[in-house]
């Protein structure tokens, strides 16, 4: 399975959210996003835009400072 | 068959954004929600900089509306085009820094843009008659329709019962009957209308939803652009402006002193961009320098430092200055007394 990784780390909310949201839009249905971030928003803004926008997400975590989400990019239409 | 009809509503994270997209959904047409963010935005992040409010709930009001009703969320990243309209707007300013009519205007120009690319009907906004004293006026809501170039496909579901029909209701698109007519700035309909949906738990945003109507970080703009010599800033220069306490002792430069752990945390992230002071005599507050500081200035910017550290009252106080390259020196300062610092340095 194809996974990228973005860094969106030292953004404040929403960007992030406006990041993932840009690099979904250029990758095929399951392939896996991993954001990796520094804004614990996150934490609530990646998955309620996965929610809102029909993607899924796979997996949030916190290692140190940052924080990381990985989601699976669905087919939308 | 008729045509399934499809509305791009603006969505701020308010009621009034909520309640517009949802009475325009319940007459059977396909709403999605765009939000667009400036720089400007007033939401969960200060929150996130701030350790003493990270107890609080951090949600993205704008998704959380969406999810209320369902709905996809277009989040638009407007930063750079939203320059022009802080520097030059055409209507002016409000009480501070809010271009409030131009914004309006922008944002509903940029939904119209939207719809045309993505062949969506019409667009929806909140917006009530007499709600703002300058965007939301029965005399200004014409010309956010007509300068934006929306026209009779900018829909205000809240009040359009005070408004000439748009073209969703003449074609039969949406019901005019089925809309509001509110008026005024009373919140009571818009509560009342909330709790006949179900609606408990919205945001009720206390001093609006953007950072240019406070007087401070207005001022703090202001001052920004006065040491510049012009009206200029990048993402990172208002999202500093959020943070820390800033000291401008010289036109040439001024101090961002982090006021709690949160605040250190979030301008750590920017040592690598700004000449940075840390005490390591005593524990303090990270700082940084905006502007180019001469040693003398470096001197005085430690002092001020060391006067929000925990070393305030010792007789000397060494302050480790950091270049962005890497170069480091420590000072050895006497920090400087509160009633020494004037009160005009204090942005």
């Amino acid at each position: 399975m194809k996974r990228v990784v973005l860094d969106a780390r030292r953004l404040l909310c929403p960007m992030p959210v406006i990041r993932v949201q840009d690099r979904v839009a250029g990758l095929s249905p399951g392939t896996e996003l991993e954001a990796v971030c520094t804004d614990p928003g996150v934490l609530n803004d990646i998955p309620a835009w996965c929610r809102v926008n029909g993607h899924t997400v796979v997996e949030t975590r916190t290692e140190g400072d940052e924080y990381i989400v990985v989601i699976r990019v669905e087919p939308t239409g | 068959m008729t045509k399934q009809r499809k509305a791009i509503a603006l969505i701020s994270g308010g009621l009034d954004s909520l309640l517009a997209a949802k009475v325009v959904q319940e007459q059977g047409v396909l709403v999605e929600g765009i939000n667009f963010f400036t720089g400007f935005c007033v939401e969960g992040h200060t929150h996130a900089i701030r350790k003493r409010d990270r107890a609080r709930p951090k949600r993205n009001n704008a998704l959380w509306v969406a999810e209320q009703l369902g709905i996809r969320l277009h989040i638009v990243d407007i930063v750079e085009e939203y320059k022009e309209v802080v520097f030059n707007p055409r209507h002016g300013y409000g009480a501070n820094l809010n271009p409030c009519l131009d914004c309006k205007i922008f944002m509903v120009k940029k939904a119209h843009e939207w719809i045309r690319e993505h062949d969506f009907d019409f667009i929806i906004t909140g917006e009530v008659v007499g709600q703002r004293p300058k965007s939301q006026r029965k005399d200004t809501m014409p010309v956010v329709a007509r300068e934006s170039g929306a026209d009779d496909l900018l829909l205000r579901p809240l009040c359009a019962r005070n408004l000439p029909p748009t073209r969703p209701e003449r074609e039969g698109w949406v019901d005019r009957e089925a809309l509001y007519d509110f008026s005024g700035r009373s919140r009571k309909p818009q509560m009342a209308l909330a709790a006949r949906f179900g609606f408990e738990d919205y945001a009720q945003p206390a001093g609006g939803c953007c950072f240019l109507t406070d007087a401070q970080y207005s001022a703090k703009l202001t001052d920004l652009w006065q040491a510049r010599g012009e009206k200029r800033y990048e993402l990172d220069d208002i999202m500093l402006l959020k943070v820390g306490r800033h000291l401008r002792p010289a036109p040439h430069f001024k101090v961002i002193i982090a006021r709690e752990e949160g605040e250190v945390n979030y301008l750590k992230g920017y040592r690598g961009q700004y000449v940075n002071l840390a005490p390591v005599s005593h524990s303090g507050p990270l700082a940084l320098i905006d502007g180019a500081a001469s040693d003398a200035d470096l001197r005085l910017a430690a002092r001020l430092v060391a006067r929000y550290s925990k070393g305030r009252a010792a007789p000397e106080v060494e302050v480790e200055v950091r270049q962005p390259g890497g170069g480091v020196h420590t000072l050895k300062v006497s920090p400087m007394p509160p009633g020494e610092i004037p009160a005009e340095w204090m942005l």
